[in-house]
């Protein structure tokens, strides 16, 4: 771990609470995330997980607690976050190619024109390799070039994993990175994620609906259920005890053979997501 | 149209610029072109076509009520389209009707319908001769005034400078709306300030092809474009020189026809679309998808 000697703390959340049309999503959340740090978001779908996130991002304000993002007010260090929002499946006809989806990362936030490498000089060079960098890191040269609409799933991933880091970001938050990949893709993905957030000392906050292609990764977990927050590391937090505290009925964790764990029991709350 | 076709073409070239209307419909459709196919690409890009098509048929009450009314139908397309643009631009999802999908493409559709009706009325009401009816749907080349192409032109470039300034985060927001916002791009205003250019850049292309027909250059330029390339700088350029080369040969041909511009502009058109599409599955069953 680089940088490890004395980690800052990236996200700091105090005596959060989030309140969308007089509902309370969650309240009293304390979170520390360090730099370097591996998190995962868990729990039912509507327990304010994608909401969790766009709080941290200063898309959804706070009804009362404060968060700091990378020492600063959210929204204000967007610049050093790569996002990766909930998975969305480019249209097979979208005639854009990969390469441009992580060239608009870079860059895509600032007025003024898209410009061919040719024209826009040094500057434009220098941004064209740290994509291409980027690109090799995530795996994805074979597909960069092609239009993204007809990559498969885990190529698309891939490269929007590719968008989220361009600009070398020291917080990379990811919604459902892993749902609708093959466990072959789950376990690639869950690697180089891993991989980044250790040879680059980039915390990662990653909210998963299934905990196990991560799990061995993980620093920390942040279980969210009836609008409480449980945090701890895996082992204190994905138990049976906890969980049945949490949502005030009896659940099991059970663990195969492999290590994997499966939830028995969770009631899945069904109001929509926020 | 007006000229006798001869076997000479710098001759025939020489003719159909000695007409001052001819020359005002080729400056026109210049500038036109240009602006539709830049638009047309992004457009295209955030499929928005539906709210481009509803712009369109907006227009066509704004020109009938200002003949009407005795004022220039150019006042009355860039209200009409700039004032449907920001009621789009209002609606809760700013006009994104992917796929036609739920109620505001319902609402849009509702509207189209009244307003070609009203500009239907209006037209009877002006009780002008019947061509000025057709004029507006389907276009004319004889028209254009050098006041009008002055017009234009003003629009054309305000449209192309804002472009200038919004073009890369107004790229990021329409590829990727979530992240994009992630990193504070603006999206909703971005959304709002592209409608405005597309009301404008349909207005103007009215002008030439008529209300109905504006997607001949706002539409098929820029999807033939993308059908030959991905590459987003490449793609506008491609997308431009489509438009002005369909604009430019449509005219001329309309110019040495009896049949009206409008056809021949959506002729051609439609054709390069034809081949590029033809082009793109070639290529894609060769294996290259680049």
């Amino acid at each position: 771990m680089t940088g490890a000697t004395q980690p800052a703390t990236v996200v700091r959340l105090d005596r959060a609470e989030v309140r969308i049309g007089g509902r309370t999503i969650w309240s009293d959340v304390d979170l520390r995330v360090q730099a370097g740090e591996f998190v995962a978001v868990l729990g039912p779908n509507g327990a304010g997980k994608s909401t969790l996130l766009a709080a941290i991002l200063g898309l959804r304000p706070l009804s009362a607690g404060s968060i700091q993002v990378l020492g600063a007010e959210p929204g204000r260090r967007s610049a050093r976050i790569g996002y990766l929002p909930q998975r969305r499946a480019f249209d097979p006809a979208t005639r854009i190619r990969g390469v441009d989806l992580v060239r608009l990362g870079w860059d895509g936030d600032r007025w003024g024109l898209p410009l061919p490498g040719w024209l826009a000089g040094e500057r434009g060079r220098s941004a064209a390799r740290r994509v291409a960098k980027v690109i090799e890191l995530v795996g994805a040269g074979d597909y960069a070039e092609r239009p993204i609409g007809q990559c498969s799933g885990g190529e698309q991933q891939r490269l929007l994993i590719a968008q989220a880091l361009v600009r070398r970001p020291e917080l990379l938050i990811l919604d459902e990175p892993l749902d609708s990949l093959d466990v072959t893709n789950q376990a690639s993905v869950s690697a180089l994620i891993q991989q980044v957030c250790r040879d680059h000392g980039v915390a990662v906050l990653l909210v998963a609906h299934d905990v196990n292609p991560i799990l061995r990764y993980l620093d920390k977990v942040i279980y969210l259920a009836r609008g409480d927050a449980l945090i701890g590391t895996p082992e204190q937090v994905i138990t049976a005890d906890t969980l049945s505290r949490l949502y005030n009925t009896p659940i099991d964790v059970l663990r195969d053979r492999a290590g994997r764990l499966v939830v028995v029991g969770q009631p899945d709350s069904h109001a929509g997501h926020p | 149209m007006a000229g006798a076709f001869s076997p000479n073409p710098i001759a025939d070239v020489q003719q159909l610029l000695s007409y001052h209307f001819m020359l005002n419909a080729l400056r026109a459709g210049t500038i036109v072109a240009v602006l539709a196919g830049v638009i047309g690409y992004f457009m295209v890009l955030r499929r928005q076509s539906f709210a481009g098509h509803s712009l369109a048929v907006v227009g066509f009450p704004g020109a009938a009520g200002a003949t009407l009314l005795g004022v220039s139908p150019v006042l009355g397309y860039f209200g009409f389209c700039a004032a449907g643009a920001l009621l789009i631009a209002a609606l809760p999802g700013g006009g994104r009707a992917i796929g036609n999908r739920g109620e505001e493409s319902a609402v849009i559709g509702t509207l189209q319908a009244f307003a070609l009706a009203c500009g239907f009325l209006f037209v009877s009401l002006y009780q002008g001769f019947l061509t000025s009816l057709n004029d507006l749907l389907f276009g004319t080349i004889t028209g254009v005034s050098d006041e009008q192409v002055l017009v234009l032109l003003l629009a054309g470039l305000a449209c192309l400078a804002v472009l200038l300034v919004i073009g890369r985060p107004l790229l990021f927001a329409s590829v990727d709306p979530a992240v994009a916002r992630g990193r504070g791009v603006p999206v909703r205003l971005l959304s709002a300030a592209f409608l405005l250019l597309l009301g404008l850049a349909v207005a103007g292309t009215s002008q030439i092809t008529g209300s109905l027909l504006v997607f001949a250059l706002l539409v098929a330029p820029a999807a033939t474009a993308a059908r030959l390339t991905a590459r987003p700088g490449l793609g506008i350029v491609l997308s431009v020189v489509i438009a002005v080369a369909v604009s430019w040969l449509g005219e001329a041909i309309a110019f040495y026809s009896p049949y009206p511009i409008g056809f021949w502009v959506t002729s051609l058109a439609f054709a390069g679309y034809l081949l590029a599409t033809g082009y793109r599955l070639a290529r894609d069953r060769a294996g290259d998808r680049a």
